[in-house]
């Protein structure tokens, strides 16, 4: 296969950025989509170029670090992650466009990585359930009805990759956010801090400056784990109770 | 109390603003279209100026109109403030935007909402102002089933009813179930009714509301 890529250069996050085309050729069929940049990159340092930078890890689809914006969707067109994504999904003698996630919250490093630690940051807020040492408890003490645990671990099943705030029109996080905030919330375990993980997830999510959620549905269209917008009525339900029922923590014991 | 700016401040808070008050706002249009709608009785207006009339002068409706307003003035200025904010999240624009993941009108809420509200003032300013006006300066409603008769007679103002109308079935066809998910209420048991009902008002309302300006025109109702 013989691929034409425009590909979005840019140097830091200070400088402004533009598009390069670059002729890949010879590119197996069979090759992932960060294969087929790796090989391009090998091309580019061969000679003397600067290669092209994105973001990958595991390339099994399970880590979440991958990203790319490609021909106008997150991860390509189909609904997987960019490293399962195989040129056979493309024609030979296509033009495919590469850009990064575009989000204020999401600032470009260097040309297709893009900083998603607003996400480490909202996970820190709340993402989370605190436990106490001790002996361990039997496997089945808690029950918990299969339905509610396939729900439970449908939202695990979110990666962060960002995907959904690059699809969604505004730039939102609710996907990611309501995933993060579902997954506990259905269980037993995170009944605890239910209401201060809603209040305080959702809170760094508004800091971080990432969009509203105006319910188009296109984070789920191109999530590639398939977590639902459910979610995002769970995590609002979970805010909204939260907001008008928890204590109000006075900071210093109110001496 | 704090917490209660908080809530309203927070993007899930204003979200639930835009859903409160549109589900209001849609409550107002069955009202305001049933007893429109009194004029195809064909009755010389009878009904509807009997209803106009109830609706003009009773105390009741007339302070309930005063949060009518309000929640419109509400809708409006979130609904633009929450568009100029969803629109900073991403100061630059992709390059490749084809290939949409989602209906355009759930897109588009932000225009359909300005063509609406474009609508609305036109369409106030040929009712609800001078009458409003009339009562408080003299004392007196205008007749207006006769007004209606001479607006309507002018071929582009029923145009423009008509685009009004076609920019309410969009925005409803988004926004009715769309509320619904703002307010969390997202049920499999319930989610097939809501988009069924959402579907049904988008149509049945807005085509209700632009056959009345089309009769008057051609002389369906007299």
């Amino acid at each position: 296969m013989n691929i034409t890529l425009k590909v979005w250069r840019q140097k830091n996050k200070d400088t402004k950025g533009g598009f390069k085309t670059y002729q890949a050729d010879h590119v197996s069929s069979d090759m992932s989509f960060l294969e087929m940049l790796d090989v391009l990159n090998t091309s580019l340092i061969k000679k003397g170029e600067e290669p092209i930078h994105f973001d990958h890890d595991c390339r099994e689809g399970i880590c979440g670090m991958c990203s790319l914006y490609i021909n106008g969707h997150p991860h390509g067109p189909l609904q997987t992650t960019t490293c399962q994504l195989h040129m056979r999904t493309f024609k030979d003698g296509e033009t495919i466009t590469v850009e990064p996630w575009r989000a204020k919250a999401f600032p470009i490093i260097k040309d297709l990585v893009v900083d998603r630690s607003a996400f480490d940051r909202i996970q820190q807020a709340g993402g989370y359930v605190s436990v106490n040492t001790g002996g361990v408890p039997d496997a089945n003490e808690i029950p918990i009805p299969k339905k509610i645990a396939d729900e439970a671990f449908d939202a695990a099943a979110c990666i962060g990759c960002g995907a959904c705030v690059a699809a969604c029109k505004n730039a939102s996080a609710m996907l990611f956010v309501s995933a993060k905030v579902s997954q506990l919330a259905l269980l037993p375990q995170g009944q605890a801090e239910k209401k201060e993980r809603a209040e305080k997830m959702v809170a760094q999510m508004d800091s971080e400056g990432f969009g509203s959620c105006t319910n188009t549905r296109a984070c789920e269209a191109e999530c590639p784990k398939g977590i639902s917008v459910t979610n995002i009525a769970r995590m609002n339900r979970e805010y909204f109770s939260a907001m008008m029922t928890s204590y109000e923590v006075v900071v210093g014991g109110g001496e | 109390m704090k917490w209660i700016i908080d809530l309203f401040s927070s993007s899930l808070g204003r979200k639930l603003i835009m859903a409160l008050t549109g589900l209001f706002l849609i409550s107002f249009l069955i009202i305001h279209c049933t007893i429109n709608a009194m004029i195809f009785f064909n009755d010389g207006g009878e009904t509807f100026s009997y209803w106009g009339h109830f609706m003009g002068t009773n105390p009741v409706i007339r302070t309930l109109e005063i949060g009518l307003v309000a929640g419109f003035l509400i809708h409006i200025i979130q609904g633009l403030s929450l568009w100029r904010a969803n629109h900073a999240a991403r100061p630059v624009k992709y390059s490749v935007t084809k290939a949409p993941n989602s209906t355009w009108y759930s897109r588009s809420m932000g225009l359909l909402g300005t063509l609406l509200l474009l609508f609305l003032i036109m369409h106030t300013s040929h009712f609800w102002i001078p009458n409003r006006t009339n009562q408080f300066t003299h004392g007196e409603e205008l007749p207006l089933y006769k007004m209606m008769f001479d607006v309507f007679s002018n071929p582009w103002i029923v145009f423009f009813y008509v685009i009004g109308c076609v920019s309410l079935f969009w925005h409803l066809l988004h926004g009715f179930a769309s509320a619904f998910q703002s307010l969390g209420l997202n049920h499999l048991k319930y989610n097939g009714v809501i988009s069924f009902v959402g579907t049904a008002f988008s149509i049945i309302v807005p085509f209700v509301f632009a056959l009345m300006p089309i009769a008057v025109y051609f002389k369906w109702i007299n």
